[in-house]
């Protein structure tokens, strides 16, 4: 009994600091917000005080643009070069998949050399789909790329397939490339890390900006933003991949006698091919997400049928233009997916074979591209998919949203009405009264406490950065929105995880929705709705939440499934109950990782914010849309890094009481 | 440096017996030291090349190997064994430079291997040195085939003729018709004879074994001990093997290096090592094994001129284990000869039984 007693005082006696603390914080933090009536610079950054961060960028902008030289060239050269560089492959796969070429003759005429046709498009992708995957994932592609036939959406998605097709392999290698030096060097990793955590982080809209301004409005920018933008995960992936090739077969390759030159490609580069395939799928994917998002400054293609119709409030198209990008999304996530697997899982063959037998898959889409373009010749129908069979469900969709807005509108708008005075207004007005000096106090309280002093300078300093720029109030709108999103996804996600983590079956499901949602590229979460919910906070809200609700899913289930059996079991031993069991032992152990997925959460949240300044919020989301569209470098950048600093700002929190929770557990 | 450790260490009789034997060494080292740590080099100088355990963890740094000196002969099997951090992967590393020792010397074939370049050392591992991992380190990517061809693929030899060597070793351990299959579909000792064809494949002139068995189910283990065995018969490579597992230095070696916290605490054939522990710690590991299998006949023979009548004859280097049927069941004892076919002394039935079933171990050895 003494010795029991003894063990807990212990705990209270190091909680007792804690609580007087955090007491005395939120009395600094109350102070402050009643001083805010008399001083105003308390409740309101001044706007004297903002530091003219943005207009420094703009006029260093200016400068690069105008007189920066590298001597040999100016620096407008370079850019130049690089754009006609890329603008080269990019012409030629247009060519190819969607406009053909037009050849001029003399004066007047000219021919037009067709583009492939689209049967042999969707027959190539098929047959690479059936030899790299299964008769499933044929039927999958060919259905998908099908319905970009059959719905009129062809066009739009070569052209955007062709961006992809370009971007892709650039980001590949030069990620690849920048992972290999980060590996070789571990100084120039250290300078690096740093740059893609903030790359990682800041809002895609920011990217635009400058590239915009440097490159100028077409779709030779737009690719270079996406390639920006997609190869961060490429390199953190190669050196991952790198460093996680076991130390033995290192080994095995130095008592081999390899050079430097043949480990890297045929030790360290194939060994760690698993990895790096996981890498090339992530590029691809942001690729997409980017290559859509990348129509405001002029991609084409399926983004721009998106945003015009978004523009025009026509959401039937909106919604046909959508649903295209997602099954062109998911094609190419499992079209590649499927590869990584196969290179994963190499089998052996029984017979010796030939060079036609090794290279089926190529000679296939070879044959079928070549004979369905002869075959066009003489019957136009495979040229181009003919107009009268195209479908067109826009009036379809028209119809529905009419019929939503007049039977479910009172519904709809009723809990959309209480949500907005409820909980919307009254939180926001919250987090905007609330006195920045004293919201920073209470950031550097959380970060001393979780992660030691360091944490908490790092998490003040990046809040009063907010301030100082003059992004406070926007910034509060953001985290109000994101906010409230996260603590919505975080209702819906946890619920589901831990009943996925019960059942085998409801895992499978849960899975496959949450391998689905994080597949859309995010332009598409606004269609629908817009379609239900009109513009404004509540309908960004929604859709931030749909969009961060994958890994509140994914993380509490794979969580839940983590904890160790033998716990279990010791648990079940005592006479837990189902709910005892799940409450008192499996939730605690999983929480680590279920605030990792918090953590998850908030950044796609962050990453939706921008997006969803689309549908009209007022926040630091808007602030770069607007720079967007008047292409202010300074403001987009600023704008941008202060949304990336939220996102440090909770990643860092939540990541350190994670770690620290963890290793409390004994869980590493 | 060489003859003074020796004489320094002259009262430690595994030291002497082993400077005794490095004449015709292929792989040897002396004073052989690794630390990790900053500045292990100056640390080491500073203490004049001999810090005491207390100085090196004072200083923070790890001792990984320790002052060792050793001689592998060629076409012996020498067998480093020791627990989980006793050094021993280290020391095999520091033998093939996959780790650069901090001070000593090490010879290959009596050639000084630490003054040897970059390029000199991709030439020796290239076309000298084998190494067999624990954990296989097989490419996940190449067949069989390719694995076992690999070496000889990064020397550039033509395929055609890289890819009929590689058939001659995989025909030799045994894996012929799973040339074209993937590691992944090999089981954990298929895996293993891989990685074994694809160490022979460049016929090196020493070959490591990290213990190679270790990651493998113990009849597995068993069979592929069985298999190293034959191989050895065929081959008579020079082998330096690692291993964890007593049992399997026993068993394997013609002479066994024991370590304990980065020292060698003694080199000895497995007889040498049970009939005369050079210290507690040794003594602890041969204190189950079983005597019959490791004791010679020569260890219990009673040395006699006159022998009188004897039922049979036995050879003074079989095993107690081989004749021990014999020698029980007979109502007289057995004459010793040794290799040249002299009468050395008579093998009692008590001393065989001693051996078998020992009520003080510590006597057996002793007579």
């Amino acid at each position: 009994m003494t010795a029991l007693t003894g063990v807990e005082t212990r705990p209270a006696v190091v909680r007792r600091p804690t609580v007087l603390l955090w007491a005395l914080t939120l009395a600094v933090l109350l102070a402050l917000w009643f001083a805010g009536a008399r001083m105003e610079w308390l409740a309101h950054y001044p706007d004297e005080w903002v530091l003219p961060l943005r207009d420094w960028v703009s006029e260093a902008m200016e400068w690069l643009v105008k007189e920066a030289t590298f001597g040999l060239f100016t620096f407008k050269e370079f850019t130049r070069g690089i754009a006609w560089l890329l603008n080269v492959p990019l012409q030629a796969c247009l060519v190819l998949l969607a406009h053909g070429l037009e050849v001029p003759l003399g004066e007047e005429s000219s021919i037009l050399i067709p583009p492939l046709s689209w049967l042999g498009v969707l027959g190539g992708v098929t047959w690479l789909a059936w030899r790299v995957g299964s008769r499933g994932l044929a039927i999958l592609v060919g259905t998908c790329f099908a319905y970009l036939a059959v719905f009129g959406q062809w066009n739009s998605a070569m052209v955007t397939l062709s961006s992809i097709l370009v971007a892709v392999p650039v980001g590949i290698v030069c990620g690849g490339l920048l992972g290999i030096l980060g590996y070789r060097s571990h100084a120039f990793e250290r300078a690096i890390t740093p740059v893609l955590d903030l790359m990682q982080t800041v809002p895609v809209f920011a990217y635009l900006v400058p590239v915009l301004f440097l490159f100028g409005f077409g779709p030779v920018s737009a690719m270079i933003a996406t390639i920006i933008y997609a190869m961060p995960p490429m390199v953190r992936m190669t050196m991952l991949a790198l460093r996680g090739v076991s130390a033995e077969v290192l080994e095995f390759g130095r008592m081999a006698g390899c050079s430097e030159r043949q480990m890297l490609w045929k030790v360290l580069l194939p060994s760690a091919r698993h990895s790096l395939m996981v890498g090339v799928n992530q590029v691809i994917m942001l690729s997409l997400n980017m290559v859509i998002i990348a129509s405001m400054i002029g991609a084409g293609g399926l983004g721009h049928d998106v945003l015009t119709s978004l523009r025009r409030l026509a959401i039937g198209d909106g919604l046909e233009a959508g649903v295209a990008i997602t099954v062109l999304a998911i094609s190419l996530d499992r079209l590649s997916q499927a590869v990584a697997n196969r290179g994963a899982t190499p089998v052996h063959l029984q017979t010796e074979q030939g060079f036609a037998d090794r290279h089926t898959t190529l000679l296939g889409i070879a044959g079928i591209l070549l004979g369905t373009y002869v075959l066009a010749f003489f019957i136009p129908a495979l040229r181009s998919y003919p107009d009268q069979l195209v479908i067109d469900t826009g009036p379809l969709f028209e119809n529905l949203v009419a019929w939503v807005n007049v039977h479910l509108y009172i519904y709809l708008d009723a809990v959309k009405s209480w949500l907005l005075i409820n909980l919307l207004i009254p939180f926001k007005r919250l987090l905007i009264d609330a006195p920045w000096p004293g919201v920073a106090v209470v950031l550097a309280m959380a970060g001393w406490r979780i992660g030691g002093w360091r944490l908490g300078a790092l998490v003040a300093s990046l809040a009063i950065f907010i301030a100082v720029t003059g992004n406070w109030e926007k910034a509060m709108v953001s985290a109000y929105l994101c906010g409230i999103s996260v603590v919505l996804a975080m209702a819906i996600g946890l619920p589901i995880g831990i009943l996925a983590a019960g059942s085998e079956r409801f895992h499978r499901i849960a899975q496959n929705i949450a391998d689905t949602l994080q597949t859309l590229p995010s332009f598409v979460y606004l269609i629908p709705v817009v379609m239900l919910f009109q513009v404004g906070d509540f309908s960004a809200m929604v859709a931030i939440t749909a969009y961060a609700v994958a890994p509140a899913i994914r993380y509490t289930d794979h969580g839940l499934r983590g904890v160790p059996g033998e716990v279990i079991e010791a648990a079940k031993m005592s006479g837990c109950r189902r709910g005892q069991l799940l409450w008192k032992v499996k939730v605690p152990l999983a929480m680590p990782e279920i605030m990792l997925g918090v953590n998850q959460t908030i950044m796609m949240a962050l990453s939706m914010l921008v997006i969803t300044a689309l549908v009209g919020t007022r926040d630091l989301g808007q602030e770069v849309y607007i720079a967007l569209t008047r292409a202010d470098t300074g403001l987009g950048l600023v704008a941008g890094v202060c949304v990336a600093f939220l996102a440090i700002i909770a990643d860092r929190l939540i990541g350190a009481w994670a770690a620290r929770r963890k290793r409390e557990l004994g869980l590493d | 440096m060489v003859e003074e450790s020796g004489a320094k260490e002259a009262s430690r009789p595994d030291i002497v017996m082993q400077s005794r034997q490095s004449a015709d060494a292929k792989l040897s080292c002396r004073g052989l030291w690794k630390l990790f740590g900053d500045d292990a080099e100056r640390f080491l100088a500073r203490c004049d090349g001999h810090p005491s355990a207390e100085q090196i963890a004072g200083a923070g740094y790890i001792g990984a190997v320790r002052d060792a000196n050793l001689d592998v002969h060629d076409g012996e099997v020498f067998v480093i064994m020791g627990l989980s951090g006793s050094g021993k992967s280290t020391i095999v590393r520091c033998l093939s430079r996959l780790v650069e020792p901090t001070g000593g010397e090490l010879l290959f074939e009596g050639e000084d291997l630490l003054a040897a370049d970059e390029k000199q050392l991709t030439e020796i591992r290239r076309h000298k040195m084998g190494m067999v991992f624990q954990h296989f380190a097989l490419l996940p990517h190449l067949s069989v085939l390719g694995n076992v061809a690999f070496p000889l693929e990064i020397q550039g030899v033509d395929r055609a003729t890289r890819e009929r060597r590689a058939m001659e070793v995989i025909e030799l351990v045994g894996l012929e018709g799973r040339e074209t299959y993937f590691p992944r579909e090999l089981s954990g000792g298929q895996q293993q004879r891989v990685g074994i064809a694809r160490s022979l494949a460049v016929e090196p002139d020493v070959w490591f074994l990290d213990e190679p068995f270790s990651a493998l189910d113990p009849l597995i283990r068993r069979e592929m001990q069985d298999e190293f065995l034959r191989l050895q018969r065929v081959l008579h490579k020079t082998i330096v093997f690692i291993t964890h597992d007593f049992d399997e230095a026993i068993r394997l070696a013609d002479r066994i290096a024991i370590m304990k916290a980065g020292e060698i605490v003694q080199i000895g054939s497995p007889e040498e090592l049970v009939t005369n522990p050079a210290t507690q710690y040794v003594a602890e590991f041969t204190r189950d094994v079983d005597r019959s299998k490791v004791l010679s006949v020569r260890s219990v023979t009673t040395q006699a001129e006159d022998i009188g009548e004897v039922a049979g004859e036995v050879k003074a280097d079989e095993r107690i284990g081989e004749v021990a049927h014999r020698v029980v069941n007979a109502d007289r004892p057995f004459a010793v000869m040794d290799e040249t076919g002299r009468v050395i002394g008579r093998l009692e039935k008590n001393a065989v039984l001693d051996v078998l079933a020992p009520h003080g171990s510590r006597d057996v050895a002793a007579q």
